[in-house]
């Protein structure tokens, strides 16, 4: 019985490589086998997310036109044995590679893997649509700012009408600061907005550009973080335990944020 | 007043501000409705609903709101009177005294 996910936004930018790649890493801790697919053609980057670009020989397209096994093409990471890297062409476009392709390798998949993690690209058109072709679940990830929430709901919509039937979503790049001073739109009211179940919060955190120039998921350090608990408790979620949401706000509570507030009141 | 005095401790909600547009913009987008079809949507309507009441031109209120996820039409017209037969536009002149009603 395996799962098929596929992680999109509508929105460039908010973080679907990053979710991908910290909760394939995560789900592969527990123990799953997970393959990562790279659906974005033309400009992957799960591959530098991951560490492993100086890994992959074939790809994708090379599997279809039948120039190597698919195992071939897996490239696999040595730091996290049940983990496996699909990656995209980079050298060809979004028509590369169609719908029916997607469903094709994705079934492949599916008969060794645990769940199967589609990194989709930004946008509505052919690389959406090639990217959740073959998906049962979908992440919709987006961040609090207006834009990337308008662009979240026209997905929602989107996939209302496609055979995916459960949709949930990630806030990433919350700033607690911000919305404590009532500068950001708050979880809640993202919540009100989409009416989709929530499936976790992550924080906004430089360690994650970090993690990204050393090529290591930040789930994968020895020191925790905020974002690392975060995704870690994802995989937790999605594997059915009921965990509840990190409380960003509580790190608030500093005594120069007391006296605005007490300030505010007048 | 201590508003007034230091105005640099009460910067503007720009979060809630935020969300009340999100809440237009989704009702509008997920209704599908360019704006051209909503007026012409707005002028018939009132058309029709002209033939049976009067309406109060000055307090028309026309808007997409969200629930959930459906977006609802909200019409909030109010009658100042009753019209004793359905007219046509071209009647509205005629004299009938009655009494309008509240």
């Amino acid at each position: 019985m395996n799962r098929v996910i596929v992680i999109t936004s509508g929105k460039g930018g908010v973080g679907k490589t990053t979710v991908t790649a910290n909760l394939g890493t995560a789900l592969a801790s527990l123990g799953r086998k997970v393959a990562l697919v790279d659906a974005d053609f033309g400009l992957r980057n799960l591959d530098i997310l991951l560490g492993l670009e100086q890994r992959i020989v074939y790809t994708a397209l090379d599997v279809l036109a039948g120039e190597c096994s698919l195992d071939k093409a897996l490239v696999r990471d040595k730091r996290v044995p049940n983990l496996v890297l699909l990656p995209a062409a980079q050298n060809r476009t979004k028509e590369a590679i169609t719908p029916e392709q997607m469903k094709e390798l994705v079934e492949q998949l599916s008969k060794q893997y645990d769940y199967i993690l589609i990194d989709c690209p930004a946008g509505i058109e052919m690389g959406f649509r090639n990217a959740i072709a073959p998906a049962q679940e979908a992440i919709i990830v987006t961040t609090p700012e207006m834009s990337a929430v308008r662009d979240a709901d026209r997905v929602v919509g989107l996939m209302e009408s496609e055979q995916i039937k459960t949709i949930h979503l990630i806030i990433n790049r919350l700033r607690p600061d911000m919305i404590k001073l009532n500068q950001m739109i708050s979880i809640e009211d993202i919540l009100d907005l989409l009416v989709i179940p929530l499936l976790g919060i992550v924080p906004d955190d430089q360690k994650i550009i970090v993690s990204t120039n050393r090529g290591e998921p930040i789930v994968l350090e020895e020191q925790t973080s905020l974002p690392a608990t975060a995704f870690k408790n994802i995989a937790a979620r999605l594997e059915g335990k009921n965990l509840p949401f990190l409380d960003l706000m509580a790190s608030q509570d500093t005594i120069i944020n007391r006296l605005k507030r007490f300030l505010n009141r007048f | 007043m201590l508003q007034q005095l230091l105005p640099w401790l009460y910067p503007p909600k720009t979060g809630e501000q935020a969300k009340h547009r999100l809440k237009l913009i989704l009702a509008h987008d997920r209704a599908g409705l360019n704006p051209a079809i909503l007026e012409s949507l707005r002028r018939e309507i009132l058309e029709v609903v002209n033939r049976y009441v009067e309406i109060d031109s000055e307090s028309i209120e026309f808007s997409l709101e969200n629930d959930q996820r459906l977006t609802c039409l909200i019409a909030n017209l109010p009658i100042k009177r009753i019209k004793p037969y359905p007219t046509d536009e071209t009647e509205t002149t005629s004299k009938v005294e009655s009494t309008p009603s509240s």
